[in-house]
């Protein structure tokens, strides 16, 4: 017992010892000759990693004396996002080049972690074969651009062709109004009261698909918008007829009851279930939804190039430009600490050459920004659906990522769900959302729509 | 003067383990309450520049229209499923094991026993996928022609106690059972032939005798409890809406969601309040300390 506790001093002491000079050796972080590359892995989702280990192998080739240092996080998409703002807030983990949704690059810049790349971006040739709305999806607040897009996604109709033939439809139908997609579905709803004719996300269940898919489909098509020069637009007629819009198709019956629209796996049971099984008519969904069906989806589905049609979601009345679509995507950006700022873009201008775009957005169903991969046959040819989606990068919108956006969206979500529910008219759920908004950012903040 | 180089050879010792202590339980909870007071977050201006803001947070919190909705809740799932599920449970548990035939003992206890020695990830996924509306308890309701609703969905909060009561009563039987066993069995008697019964030698024998153990163990289910975070956001992720969202849900919404830190930690102190309520009442209530 004596001797048992005389040991335990300095056993402890050694082990407190090991374990602090193992934290300091961690400490060393980026040498001179090490640019770290943070990057999401998760799941399926294994096509950053192979394209980062490909491009690993030939940066070291073309850049003797530098290396790689790849750091897969394996987490889902908030947990991503925290982890990697953690790694960002200590320069001893900090990475030089990382993996960044357009979502989070206006708050990252704000929070000091990414540096702008104009500098770099202005001596690269290939820079100018990115479409806009990619530049545009990269910049801070400050119009600087911090993030070089990998690609992108879209959003518009989908439809069940068998479902609209028996509803009297044209194949190629496309609705040039709100008022036209009602009719389409009040018409399919006609012909089969057991097909749901029209699916939209809607409500706190679904989160960011309802608001992205849903709300901002509509909303950006009336004319008016969430936020404009700086300020959150409260009390705009379009946000009161958007819900107008969902107050509609649930109250008619044209859209899943709102217990369905509540279950929060009704996303995968639209597409492995309802579409193929001609249950659904018409939805509204991003431009992903084909990955499910193919040999490799979760929900294989060979005829469903045949059957399926799209067409773009369009504008309130139709005005212009007639459609309307909204984006997100990932891009790779720069750490605020890098010490090896050279290496770093040369890094990213590697991995977002034209090759590795292709190759990226081909494996990972995205839209393609580079004009010079849109146009390659392997890409256009890589899915029948590619060619339309890729077109509606002409008219589409990027959230207004800006730090309160998650706490706006969520409002944006209780005001969907208390109108589709019944609890509220759509003119007392956008007060609510007024005053909700008015506290989150400040009247200060604000305009009025 | 030799006291004192006795007091301080005593103290060496004992100093790696209060080094570690202060560095890795003292300090973050004095971090996090610092943290209460300023507008700290992950991302966003506030993450460059964190500004002390009084207790704008508090403020905030209280006049939150979740708060007070999450607040009772926790105490709901607290007292439900701790004070009232696992206590019960367990000091019944153990009275009747002590009772029975060696293997049923044997077998009960073992079964009791696995839901807390699986991971809590694990118990939680097998939680979710019992009540899941096409889950084992539907499939079993079903077989005796029992339509059961989707339990998750319409009766979130029922579903997470009654999982943290199956999971967490193993821990308050093992401890009921040791202290059934220190009751002088001629204490009992004694009370048998004075004529009380089963009842009565329960309430004004056994149960003063052991509570110290009562006390002891309510105080550690309840701050188990408090914080139990893992099950529910397994189970229904602090849905549908807000309506099984209790303190810790809460606080890991707004720290990681939303990405304010600082709210989240605000969040967390008055966990630590809550906590600090219950284990007073404890204390009060049955005295351990005297005997």
């Amino acid at each position: 017992m004596r001797t048992a506790r005389f040991l335990i001093a300095p056993v402890t002491a050694a082990a407190l010892a090991l374990s602090l000079g193992a934290c300091g050796s961690g400490d060393g972080g980026s040498d001179d000759a090490t640019i770290k590359v943070a990057y999401q892995k998760f799941g399926n989702f294994t096509q950053a990693d192979e394209l980062f280990k490909d491009v690993k192998v030939d940066f070291e080739e073309a850049n003797p004396g530098v290396t790689v240092e790849l750091v897969p996080i394996e987490a889902q998409q908030n947990d991503y996002f925290t982890k990697l703002a953690l790694m960002n807030r200590s320069p001893s983990t900090a990475p030089d080049v990382m993996y960044e949704d357009t979502y989070m690059i206006k708050s990252d810049v704000e929070a000091g972690y990414l540096q702008p790349l104009d500098d770099y971006l202005a001596e690269w040739d290939e820079w100018d074969q990115f479409v806009d709305s990619a530049k545009e999806a990269g910049a801070g607040d400050d119009g600087k651009t911090y993030g070089v897009s990998m690609g992108t996604d879209t959003r518009g109709l989908w439809f069940n062709k068998d479902v609209l033939a028996k509803a009297d439809l044209p194949e190629d139908w496309a609705p040039t109004s709100w008022d036209e997609l009602l009719e389409g579905a009040r018409a399919i709803k006609e012909s089969d009261p057991d097909v749901i004719p029209f699916n939209m996300y809607s409500g706190k269940p679904q989160g960011e698909a309802a608001v992205m898919q849903g709300f901002e489909m509509l909303l950006y098509g009336t004319g008016d918008t969430l936020y404009e020069d700086g300020k959150w637009v409260l009390g705009s007629q379009g946000f009161v007829e958007s819900l107008e819009f969902i107050e509609t198709v649930f109250t008619e019956g044209l859209a899943p009851t709102p217990q369905q629209a509540l279950d929060t796996n009704i996303g995968n049971t639209v597409q492995a279930e309802w579409l193929p099984e001609g249950k659904v008519g018409i939805a509204l969904d991003g431009s992903w939804v084909a990955g499910n069906w193919l040999e490799s989806g979760v929900a294989p589905w060979p005829e469903w190039s045949e059957t399926m049609g799209t067409a773009p979601m369009p504008t309130q009345e139709g005005q212009e430009p007639g459609a309307v679509s909204m984006s997100g995507g990932w891009t790779l950006a720069m750490g605020a600490g890098s010490e090896n700022p050279d290496a770093a873009f040369e890094f990213i201008s590697m991995a977002l050459n034209r090759e590795n775009s292709l190759w990226f957005d081909v494996a990972n169903s995205q839209i393609a920004v580079r004009t010079d991969v849109a146009e390659d046959p392997e890409y256009t040819k890589s899915n029948p659906t590619t060619e339309f989606f890729t077109d509606l990068v002409d008219v589409t919108h990027f959230r207004p990522a800006t730090s309160d956006y998650p706490k706006v969206s969520n409002e944006i979500m209780v005001a969907m769900e208390s109108v589709m529910t019944g609890q509220q008219t759509p003119e007392e759920a956008a007060a609510v959302y007024d005053e909700a908004v008015a506290g989150i950012v400040g009247d200060e903040n604000t305009i009025q729509g | 003067m030799a006291v004192t180089s006795r007091g301080a050879a005593r103290v060496v010792p004992l100093a790696p383990a209060v080094v570690l202590l202060a560095l890795f339980m003292l300090g973050p909870v004095v971090w996090s309450f610092y943290g209460s007071f300023t507008n700290a977050a992950l991302t966003g201006p506030a993450a460059l520049n964190p500004e002390w803001i009084g207790l704008d947070n508090y403020t905030a919190l209280f006049g939150d229209p979740d708060f007070p909705k999450s607040l009772w809740l926790t105490v709901v799932f607290v007292f439900l499923s701790a004070v009232v599920g696992q206590n019960v449970m367990g000091i019944l548990l153990a009275g009747l094991l002590r009772s029975a035939v060696k293997p049923v003992r044997s077998i009960a206890s073992t079964v009791v026993v696995a839901a807390w020695v699986l991971p809590e990830i694990v118990a939680a996924f097998a939680a979710y996928a019992f009540f899941h509306s096409e889950g084992t308890l539907n499939t079993m309701l079903a077989g005796v022609g029992i339509a059961g609703p989707d339990w998750l969905y319409s009766t979130p909060m029922l579903a997470v106690i009654l999982a943290n009561i199956w999971r967490g009563t193993a821990f308050s039987m093992m401890v009921y059972s040791a202290a059934l066993a220190e009751v002088p069995p001629e204490l009992t008697e004694a009370a048998q032939l004075d004529g009380a019964n089963g009842f009565q030698r329960l309430a004004w024998v056994t149960i003063p005798v052991i509570r110290r153990s009562i006390s002891t163990n309510l105080m550690l289910t309840t701050l188990q409890t408090l914080s139990v975070f893992t099950l529910i956001y397994v189970m229904t992720g602090g849905g549908p809406g807000t309506d099984s969202s209790t303190l810790p849900i809460l606080a890991y919404q707004e720290a990681f969601k939303f990405a304010q830190v600082g709210y989240g930690t605000a969040i967390a102190t008055v966990m630590i309040i809550v906590g600090a309520v219950f284990s007073v009442i404890y204390i009060r209530a049955l005295r351990p300390e005297v005997d």
